[in-house]
């Protein structure tokens, strides 16, 4: 029986919002209904958490934002943020609809399109009511209903068939207004054969209490291939419920490369569906748990068509008295014949008061297909430590070097220098290295 | 550097409460290199592990001085730094941490903070040892050990060694699992590094690599003590004939440490003290 709790919002807001915003009636009206429906669904449930009892019910209000025309009109922690990194694309987003978009001219002649998504719901309307909400769908739980009824600005990428862009696309979304809304919603349409690279980098500010309830959609259409990086930065007040999902036809690929470097309590998931024939999607996730939040990280693959592949490795760190459970998901369907999917969980204990699980699942519905799981929580290892130690390194730099070791294979493989050595300092920081 | 003195006296240790050394006595002078030889399961490696200090190993007796210091009393990083240097028979793999990231620390830790090499010298270096060493120079590359063949791993130690560099140096069954090619060019590695202050302790099951790295002693490990000693002529009839006369010689029916092999459990599982 579903339970009725207070909405963040009315229709009456939504409304008004909607006629604030110049939003088309179509998305005026799939937001009433996500509306709708979000008093009836139930949250998510969460292995071994209770959702329920999470900080997730201060969305905030929407604040406009000014109209940036230029980077010099950006705060200088937002610049400072971007650094000297020269992508193909850069799409800037401040709170609840602050929006700094510029793409290089060679791409933009190629018939890409980077844009708000606000503003592309207008402009590019049909392409994105095709798409939006195709792979996470409103109804499907409370959570990613409101999302649908509240999403507040976001990005619409679109990459035309056959244009593969070399350099890589970035976006930052900051957070440093209390009181203003953050729930971005960022749709990816790569059209058949293309490819591209997106960096993602989502951060608050601390001293916010906010939910920041964020869905990411890609649509892979046949051939295309993807690398998506995304690294999360929110401050402790920050509850970060996040949705990503890619939808892959015949031989898309996608690469998912995520850095879970929140300081407060997280649940995401993120989720390839193999559609297609021939398609695959690895997946690289790491985190590194401090204080007392908690974290329900899973991630899922669903093989549909023949011969896909899926890859998917989760490494944990634990400190203090953070929690995380970590899903893995592999689902083989009927008829995905020569499929493989396989998973690994590690979770590295650095306290004994911290917890760790790690959950394969195998649930496989067809028989002439592979698949396997590794899932480890332990504590360092001491015959490593020893070796290291029998070089002449200390205790001290010997764990330094071990624990950073075991998250260094996933930072490494972020496609932009700038956001990898970001990764990498956060995860210092969180590992109490500076 | 002076002249070395490695010296172990009465060594005895147990590993879970079950002694394998039972008194070892054994001194090692600059310039010198000695095998230690014996059957399966006497304690050969033992002793490597515990000279170079391994948590599982607790010495119950006995005494080891390196140049007049004692050892016994130093951390596992502080007798490598002290000049002490042990090529495992199994390295560990260590994803995360690159070879060369790996080995430049280990010279930094030794050279002290303010006196680190640069990065310049320490690729020129390394790159030539690699080229005597007969290494894939991408290997510097690819995490510690990861994906090395056992004979690969080997080299790696003698590798570490020659840049490290130490006084003492532990092989422990370096030649297990080698080819004989392999075994050319890591026993001329070793040969390399002969000097009059550096002493080396050869741990070895078969006598194949004494020919190539021809030791001043030879010693014979039997019962967790050493229980004959003598010039290379020992190690070539140990060739020839095995170990029953040795046995015989000495009235020994079972030159194991015990009766039974204890099941020994794996590190990983053993709560640490960090």
């Amino acid at each position: 029986m579903a339970i009725e709790t207070a909405l963040p919002a009315s229709r009456d807001d939504i409304v008004s919002l909607a006629g604030l915003r110049q939003e088309p009636d179509w998305l005026t009206q799939l937001r009433l209904e996500a509306l709708e429906s979000a008093s009836r669904l139930e949250l998510p449930r969460l292995e071994k958490m209770r959702l329920d009892r999470w900080h997730i019910d201060s969305y905030g209000k929407y604040q406009p934002g000014r109209a940036v025309s230029s980077l010099e009109d950006m705060p200088a922690a937002v610049k400072e943020l971007i650094g000297a990194a020269s992508p193909g694309g850069l799409f800037i987003q401040r709170n609840s609809a602050e929006v700094y978009v510029s793409l290089n001219a060679d791409i933009a002649e190629k018939g890409v399109i980077l844009a708000d998504l606000q503003k592309a719901a207008k402009e590019h309307g049909d392409l994105v009511r095709k798409h939006l909400f195709s792979v996470v769908r409103p109804d499907e739980n409370r959570v990613t209903a409101l999302h649908a009824a509240l999403f507040t600005g976001g990005i619409f990428l679109y990459v035309p068939r056959n244009v593969e862009l070399e350099l890589p696309l970035q976006a930052l979304l900051i957070s440093d207004d209390k009181e203003a809304s953050f729930s971005p919603h960022i749709l990816l349409v790569a059209d058949e054969n293309s490819s591209v690279t997106v960096v993602e980098h989502i951060t608050s500010v601390e001293g916010t209490s906010l939910v920041h309830n964020g869905v990411v959609e890609v649509v892979a259409k046949a051939g295309a291939r993807l690398r998506y990086a995304s690294v999360h930065n929110l401050g402790s007040g920050t509850t970060d419920l996040t949705y990503r999902r890619a939808l892959l036809e015949r031989d898309a690929k996608i690469e998912w490369i995520i850095g879970e470097m929140n300081r407060g309590d997280t649940m995401t998931e993120t989720f390839s569906v193999l559609q297609g024939h021939g398609s695959s999607s690895d997946s690289k996730v790491i985190t590194v748990g401090t204080g007392d939040q908690k974290l329900n990280l899973t991630t899922r693959a669903v093989h549909v068509g023949k011969s896909s592949e899926s890859n998917m490795i989760t490494r944990a760190v634990m400190r203090d008295h953070a929690t995380a459970i970590i899903n893995g998901i592999t689902k083989i369907e009927k008829g995905a014949t020569h499929a493989n999917g396989e998973q690994t969980e590690r979770v590295l204990m650095l306290s004994p008061t911290a917890r760790g699980d790690a959950n394969p699942m195998l649930l496989i519905d067809e028989d002439d297909v592979k698949a396997g799981h590794a899932a480890s929580v332990g504590q360092v290892n001491k015959e490593q430590l020893y070796y290291m130690m029998s070089r002449g390194i200390s205790r001290d730099e010997a764990l330094k070097l071990l624990i950073y070791g075991f998250l260094e294979p996933t930072i490494k493989e972020i496609p932009l220098e700038l956001l990898e050595k970001q990764l990498s300092e956060l995860v210092e920081r969180k590992l109490g290295h500076r | 550097m002076s002249e070395l003195n490695f010296t172990i006296k009465g060594l005895k240790a147990k590993v879970q409460d079950k002694e394998i050394l039972k008194g070892i006595d054994l001194q090692i002078k600059g310039g010198e290199v000695h095998a230690i030889m014996g059957p399966n399961g006497t304690g050969k490696s033992t002793l490597a592990s515990v000279l170079m200090g391994h948590p599982a190993y607790e010495v119950t007796g006995g005494e080891v001085t390196l140049n007049g210091d004692s050892v016994l009393d130093m951390e596992v990083d502080e007798r490598a730094r002290a000049g002490m240097f042990l090529a495992m028979q199994y390295p560990s793999e260590i994803t995360g941490v690159t070879n060369a990231d790996f080995l430049r620390s280990a010279i930094n830790a030794r050279r002290g903070e303010g006196n680190e090499i640069s990065l310049i010298k320490f690729i020129r270096q390394m790159e030539k040892a690699m080229q005597e060493l007969e290494m894939d120079p991408q290997f510097m590359h690819r995490y510690l050990n990861e994906g090395f063949s056992g004979g690969e791993k080997k080299r790696n130690e003698i590798l570490q060694m020659k840049m490290l560099e130490p006084k003492l140096c532990i092989l422990d069954e370096i030649d297990s699992g080698l080819d004989i090619d392999a075994l050319k060019v890591v026993a001329a590695g070793v040969n390399s590094m002969r000097s009059p202050e550096r002493g080396f302790l050869i741990i070895t099951h078969y006598q194949r690599l004494l020919n190539y790295i021809r030791p001043d002693y030879v010693h014979v490990m039997m019962q967790g003590r050493i229980v004959k000693s003598g010039g290379h002529e020992l190690a070539e009839r140990l060739e020839r004939e095995g170990y029953d006369w040795v046995k015989e010689e000495l009235g020994i029916e079972d030159e194991t440490v015990g009766k039974e092999e204890t099941f020994q459990m794996p590190m990983n599982t053993i709560a640490p003290k960090l």
